[in-house]
């Protein structure tokens, strides 16, 4: 059995209900995940050992814009062990996710960065600061509405 | 006895106490904790990187990197330019290594894409991405050196290194910002003439990096200053999810050519040198054997590089060459409509991740069918490799700081997108 459809049917023999929606585009496989269950299966992903998915590559976050659920945030997970990278999404209700940094502590930074673009809130993140943006920016830079040239006045510049 | 000395006791007496106990404390307002500001300018920091360290006398108790001094919305602007266009601005990522970066994007827009390229663009693609990380590792050995104290290697790095930038000035036209790969190819193939004169060059190579080693492997300030500095365990390492030579050094055996192979990377044979000491002397080394294996696989590339086309023949989603859109009326058309209006891949979502010099660089591209990308996310090496300095830094002195910064080479054009 190929390792795609050993992750699913684990997934689905533990967390009941977990996997909304599976898709296989190119040959990454994308898991949607319920987001009441998504620390769960997480955890899951890391602890168990056939799958060990040990190390957090990314995590970011896509703005549909129109939708009604505005953001999906995005995860890519890899298996040492497995040389096989899995990517995760979940559909946000609000603006609200969960922290993955009690998981994997590498996502510490990927969500500050997310949080800076976005202004998506990870509940549970032990610090979450801008990264690239100065503290006191008020917007998100990578959200639709926001002007590919900026907000004139947004970073006050050197007085000359 | 209480003998602490305070500040108005002349100097001669403070100097008696000392010899006399070693076990005395100075009671001054600069004896306790303080709070340095080590960048954004700063020379060994690499570029515009900018730590907040604070001191307990020399040693680092906490360490707190800022970033986006060199912040210049590389996603943003992504969102709003053709496929096509955006290659430039992979140049100005990694610097350092500019064509292992146009590699890198175009591969992940042909994964969305789903164009087959020609066996000899891939092979070229690979011949120039090893050059390149020839040159981006000579880079990092001769700065990292450099930060330590030893200038004569990093004249010698870069003496081979301008070699390599002739190269891409013979092939791709320009030395530093190349732009050289297309999506579906390659922008020009590469002359017999270039092959020879990189055969030559590579030839003649390991010689220069055994004049390197020579002075660096067996200096015994170097070894001194590097040997268990900045020490990164194996389960650090996977926690904090750093990737490429940083990883290696800590004795995890992973490198995305050997491991998920793009390109023809399953072709050709090449080693993964892994130190298991974790410390920046171990990050050196693997940096050193990465380059001769570098060498060894620009060799094979050039011993089996086959002949035929270089650009791949999809009209509606490939440039045509320039002397047909001039001559043929059907390249015409569709070279018009992929600069206006982009070439349009189907919509999906793909992640594709290459081997940089710096580690893993991935691009995270969300397509909705149309000209350009509705999300474009670059995953980079340095942004990653900077989140585990707290933990490598914390608990050593303040002069190992360089050295650290210097051992997980990073790039800020990369970290701060």
């Amino acid at each position: 059995m190929e390792l795609k459809e050993v992750i699913i049917e684990k997934l689905n023999g533990t967390i009941k209900d977990a996997v909304l929606e599976v898709s296989d585009f190119r040959g990454d496989l994308c898991l949607v995940i319920r987001p009441e269950k998504f620390l769960q299966t997480c955890r899951f992903l890391k602890d168990d050992d056939e799958l060990g998915f040990d190390m957090c590559e990314d995590v970011t976050a896509i703005d549909w814009a129109k939708r009604k659920n505005r953001f999906t945030t995005v995860y890519h997970v890899y298996s040492l062990k497995n040389k096989f990278r899995l990517r995760l999404k979940v559909n946000l209700e609000g603006e609200m996710a969960e922290s993955v940094t009690s998981i994997w502590a590498s996502a510490n930074w990927y969500e500050r960065e997310t949080f800076d673009m976005f202004g998506i809130k990870f509940t549970g993140h032990p610090d979450l600061r801008r990264v690239y943006m100065p503290e006191e920016f008020e917007y998100h830079p990578l959200i639709k509405e926001f002007p590919l040239l900026g907000i004139p006045g947004s970073i006050p510049l050197p007085k000359k | 006895m209480d003998n602490r000395i305070f500040k108005d006791e002349s100097n001669s007496q403070i100097l008696h106490a000392l010899m006399a106990d070693t076990d005395i404390s100075i009671d001054d307002a600069l004896e306790n904790e303080m709070i340095l500001n080590m960048g954004p300018q700063h020379p060994a920091t690499h570029g515009v990187l900018r730590l907040l360290l604070r001191l307990d006398g020399e040693t680092v108790m906490a360490c707190v990197p800022e970033l986006g001094y060199l912040h210049r919305g590389y996603e943003k602007l992504a969102e709003n330019m053709s496929y096509m266009e955006y290659v430039p601005h992979t140049d100005r990522l990694d610097y350092t290594s500019t064509m292992c970066n146009n590699v890198a994007y175009v591969l992940a827009v042909e994964k969305l894409a789903g164009i087959e390229v020609p066996k000899r663009a891939q092979y070229i693609r690979m011949l120039m991405a090893e050059l390149s990380r020839i040159a981006g590792h000579l880079i990092a050995i001769g700065t990292f050196a450099m930060d330590v104290g030893a200038l004569t290697v990093l004249l010698w790095a870069f003496r081979e290194r301008e070699k390599i930038q002739d190269f891409y000035d013979i092939v791709a036209g320009a030395r530093f910002t190349t732009s050289y790969t297309r999506i579906g190819g390659v922008a020009a193939d590469v002359t017999d003439e270039a092959l020879a004169m990189i055969k030559n060059f590579i030839d003649n190579f390991d010689p220069a990096v055994d004049e390197i080693e020579k002075i660096l492997n067996t200096n015994r300030i170097f070894i001194d200053r590097l040997e268990g500095i900045g020490i990164l365990s194996k389960e650090d390492a996977i926690r904090l999810g750093v990737t490429g030579p940083t990883l290696r050094g800590s004795g995890v055996e992973h490198d995305i050519r050997r491991s998920n192979p793009y390109l023809f990377y399953n072709e050709v044979d090449f080693k993964v040198p892994v130190y298991t000491e974790g410390d920046c002397l171990a990050r050196y080394f693997v940096r050193v054997e990465e380059v001769r294996e570098s060498a060894k696989i620009v060799r094979q590339i050039l011993e089996k590089m086959p002949k035929g086309e270089v650009r791949a023949n999809s009209p509606k989603k490939v440039l045509p060459y320039k002397t047909e859109i001039y001559t043929k009326m059907e390249e015409l058309i569709h070279d018009f409509m992929i600069v206006n209006f982009g070439m349009n891949p189907p919509a999906g979502e793909v992640y594709s991740a290459v081997e940089n010099p710096k580690g893993e660089l991935g691009f995270y591209i969300v397509s909705n069918g149309k000209g350009s990308p509705w999300r474009f996310k670059i995953r980079s090496p340095s942004f990653c490799n900077i989140q585990a300095l707290p933990t490598m830094i914390k608990g050593n002195m303040i002069s190992d700081v360089v050295a650290i910064i210097g051992s997980i080479d990073p790039v800020m054009g990369e970290a701060d997108k």
